[in-house]
């Protein structure tokens, strides 16, 4: 959807690129401007057209206390005007150009993005530049755009169980005042009574060159797109000192146990598990490509063990699977679900996740198997480098949330390396994990 | 049958950068159109054979459906889990889906495994073995499906909107078909699916990727050539939306109310099919420029989400459109989509409004080469809607030459706002059903 909401953009961004990054694959030029804005170009010829994305290393998790849902609120006032190019002038002339655009939002960043025949690369940057540091907002339009958010959140988290129990249980997970506890569009009351200045202050606090970080792909000339970065992003001050990307982290126990969502709504029950792995931010690099690899067979797609298990062998669930977000700026999550056949009950197929993973780790890999997974993930990269915008994704989530481009392009070297007994290891991290919760989504009467 | 080896006829190139679209046609006749790109060592494949969910037996709806989530569940011999196996090991793509008028495949694979990619769909599309298990497994999948989508406000709202339209036409029925149809399908019907659908007379392919048009004749031929020449007698008698200005109201205990409305639209094949994309463009198509935006969301802050488009069937088409707003306000919000149907219908358009959407629509047609299946999708597109092979030359002449006089004109003839019918799921304040 427009202006959409990216809540899990690492985790939808994993489920088109089933195997996050692929370096010396998208072979990035690199730098940065002097006003600490990084440029990132991804040539790319097969169409005469260019991806102009910048990214904000600020996301909901930046946000000051009671004001949750400011990161996202301003996402869509970025659409307002400037004094240069005010009343949404920006989408005007984008789309009289045939360009299309859209932004997002998660806890770590935010990104704006247009794509557009490449000769109008100039434009663009120009009008993006322009409004980096000079946005106008009108009284009336925030108002009228919180009630837009607030419709999006009803339709998004509001009208739909399964975002409700998502919501509910990440403050379970999370310690008390977490960022990664509260909603990326705002508890509804917060949201409500958020204002103008609030949304100004945020951007006076994050919208800056140094905290900012352009990626261009497609039809583009490098050196033509570094002139054109001088002339628009280059000459933008930097404001006088922030403190920024202070990640707020409570060390507070966490609730964990369980977390059950009984609606009348849901007629197919899912039962998940969530445990707090490391992100490549703060974790070692070896681990995490070993929980890449251990998502990957456990729970990559029907031929994966879960999946071989639970739906085809003993018949006790319609789906099962792993997904493992590993480019949080914070901690990781690493995620285990079912969705039982009818009458099956959640416990049982929770054993049987179990069991699993006991199996894993008692018998251990099956000869070729680990080889075999290897070279799928890796091939992953050139199915990446096929879509302009994969690319840019990537490297953008990735640095967005502090990582090089160096971790990214040496993602198959790491993968090489990661041993049978890596593996292992990260299974039994996993498992014996105190920091987790189970879910469960029940029609409503049903028995837990 | 052409026994010349491969035909190629070369188009001009499109655009600033060359997209050269090549007729191939293979020693057998299986004709493919093909835009080769060597950049990436991969080969991507799209096709479509005619006919889908609205040629589903009575008491069978899904049918298509269900044939296209097993087909690669197991072909020749070759069991559900070894071939899924040997798909993924070899990052092979294939998905089959089946549309309400049509049924089609997506193929992509690396150049190094490109002979036995192509011997897999081959498999699939001829000898697959539709066992107990895997069928029985994805109806349960899409039976779950179809069971959560009846408390889905999007999916309560289309399935109620179609109805309302197509009355008891096959277009009314859900291409998924419904919980019990699905249990009435039976191993026979699928393989007589197979049988009757799969056929060569109607296939429509576009190739893009690392592959030359010798060795594409080659694959085109091990892959197709066996498919039977005629399909099945199949067809469906052409229907007229019957859109009467009725209101549908679902009620569910939901905050906000999802709301549809359409009547009838043009065909892809309609003269005016271009002149109503523009219409379309400024009145809801725009993302974020068109006037419901404007007057929905922009100004009054009523929904997230607002829009139109146009949706051409083979048989039939509609003008749709959607919003999703709070309960409380649900009236005002249809009062300005039905006063934004009649400002327009009255011919109330700008030169302005008319020049910027011929230049989006024109303008925006190049993003969609940014990916080899994107492509490969426009080339089926241009052959299933015979577009001709210089299409992608001739396509900004059909938008350039549009007038405000012909969208006023086609403004006048499409639009009813009396007549919208209209489905809101939620519990809306002061509207009610008028049957």
């Amino acid at each position: 959807m427009k202006r959409a909401l990216l809540t899990l953009v690492a985790l939808g961004l994993f489920a088109v690129l089933p195997n996050r990054s692929h370096a010396e694959v998208f072979n990035p030029e690199t730098y940065t401007l002097k006003n600490g804005m990084q440029v990132v170009i991804l040539p790319n010829h097969r169409a005469p057209v260019v991806l102009h994305m910048v990214w904000y290393r600020a996301g909901s998790a930046d946000e000051p206390p009671g004001k949750s849902g400011i990161a996202h609120l301003l996402e869509h006032l970025m659409f307002k005007g400037t004094v240069k190019n005010p009343d949404g002038i920006f989408s005007r002339k984008l789309a009289q150009q045939g360009g299309q655009e859209n932004a997002f939002t998660s806890h770590d960043y935010t990104g704006y993005h247009q794509t557009v025949s490449a000769d109008r690369l100039e434009m663009v940057m120009e009008l993006e530049a322009d409004r980096m540091t000079n946005l106008v907002l009108d009284p009336a339009d925030v108002q009228t755009e919180r009630d837009v958010v607030l419709e999006e959140r009803n339709q998004r988290i509001e009208n739909n169980p399964s975002a409700r129990l998502r919501e509910k249980a990440n403050q379970t997970l999370y310690p008390k005042d977490h960022p990664y506890g509260r909603p990326v569009i705002g508890w509804r009351t917060e949201l409500a009574s958020l204002t103008r200045e609030d949304a100004l202050a945020f951007y006076k606090a994050n919208y800056a060159p140094d905290n900012a970080i352009l990626i261009v792909a497609g039809d583009v000339d490098s050196g033509e797109v570094k002139r054109l970065a001088e002339k628009y992003y280059g000459v933008i001050d930097v404001p006088p000192a922030q403190p920024r990307r202070n990640l707020v982290v409570s060390n507070a126990a966490i609730k964990g146990g369980e977390t059950i969502l009984k609606d009348a709504r849901v007629s197919q029950a899912v039962w998940s598990q969530s445990i707090i792995q490391p992100s490549l931010t703060n974790g070692d690099a070896r681990r995490v490509t070993a929980l890449e690899v251990l998502s990957e067979i456990l729970g990559g797609g029907s031929t994966a063990r879960l999946y071989r298990a639970l739906v085809i062998d003993q018949k006790l669930a319609l789906n099962s699977g792993t997904y493992y977000d590993s480019g949080a700026r914070g901690e990781g999550r690493f995620v285990f679900y079912a969705s039982p056949r009818p009458g099956v009950d959640l416990d049982t197929v929770a054993k049987a996740v179990e069991a699993e993973k006991q199996r894993l780790l008692t018998d251990g890999f099956k000869a070729g198997e680990l080889d075999r997974l290897k070279t799928r993930m890796l091939s992953g990269a050139i199915f990446a480098r096929d879509e302009m915008k994969a690319g840019a994704m990537t490297l953008g989530a990735s640095l967005a949330a502090g990582h090089s481009v160096a971790d990214v392009e040496d993602w198959p070297q790491r993968l090489e390396a990661v041993t049978e007994q890596d593996v292992l290891d990260a299974l039994k991290a996993v498992i014996t994990e105190p920091r987790q919760i189970t879910t469960k989504l029940l029609p409503k009467g049903a028995d837990e | 049958m052409r026994a010349l080896g491969f035909i190629i006829v070369l188009l001009a190139s499109f655009s600033a950068n060359a997209v050269t679209v090549e007729r191939v046609i293979s020693a057998q006749g299986i004709e493919a159109w093909l835009v080769q790109d060597h950049a990436n060592p991969l080969v991507s494949m799209q096709f479509s054979f005619a006919g889908g969910s609205e040629l589903d037996p009575l008491g069978k709806s899904g049918l298509a459906h269900l044939a296209s989530t097993t087909m690669d569940e197991g072909a020749g011999d070759l069991d559900s889990q070894t071939f899924q196996s040997r798909l993924t090991d070899q990052s092979i793509k294939l998905r089959f889906s089946a549309g309400r008028d049509g049924f089609s495949g997506t193929f992509k694979t690396l150049k190094k495994h490109e002979d036995e990619a192509f011997d897999l769909l081959r498999l699939a599309l001829t000898e697959p073995r539709f066992d107990d298990e895997p069928v029985a497994r994805l109806k349960s999948q899409i039976q779950s499906g179809l069971k959560s989508d009846l408390e889905k406000p999007n999916a309560v709202a289309s399935i109620a909107l179609f109805k309302s339209l197509f009355g008891d036409h096959a277009y009314a029925r859900r291409s998924k078909g419904t919980v019990e149809s699905l249990d009435a399908i039976k191993r026979a019907d699928l393989l007589n699916f197979v049988k009757t659908r799969i056929a060569r007379r109607d296939l429509k392919i576009g190739v893009v990727g690392d592959i030359t048009p010798k060795r594409l004749g080659e694959l085109l031929d091990r892959t197709f050539a066996g498919l039977p020449l005629n399909p099945g007698p199949a067809k469906i008698r052409p229907v007229k939306a019957k859109a009467t200005g009725r209101v549908v109201v679902v009620e569910k205990d939901l905050v906000q109310s999802t709301i549809m409305f359409g009547h009838g639209g043009v065909k892809r094949d309609d003269p005016d099919f271009y002149i109503a994309l523009v219409m379309n463009h400024i009145l809801g198509g725009g993302s974020f420029t068109s006037r419901l935006y404007a007057e929905v969301r922009e100004k009054r802050g009523l929904a997230y989400s607002v829009g139109t488009s146009i949706y051409p069937l083979k048989s039939s088409s509609l003008l749709v459109g959607s919003a999703g707003t709070e309960n409380a306000r649900v009236s005002e919000t249809l009062d300005i989509v039905r006063a934004e149907w009649k400002r327009m219908q009255q011919g109330d358009i700008s030169q302005q409004e008319i020049d910027d959407a011929k230049t989006y629509l024109t303008g925006s047609f190049p993003l969609r080469f940014t990916s080899t299946s994107s492509i490969a999708g426009v080339l089926v597109a241009m052959q299933v809607n015979t577009l001709g092979l210089d299409y992608l030359d001739r396509r900004s002449g059909y938008i350039g030459k549009i007038t405000l006089k012909d969208v006023q004109r086609v403004a006048k003839r499409l639009l009813k706002a009396d007549l919208l019918d209209i489905v809101v799921v939620g519990k809306p304040e002061g509207i009610v059903s008028n049957p």
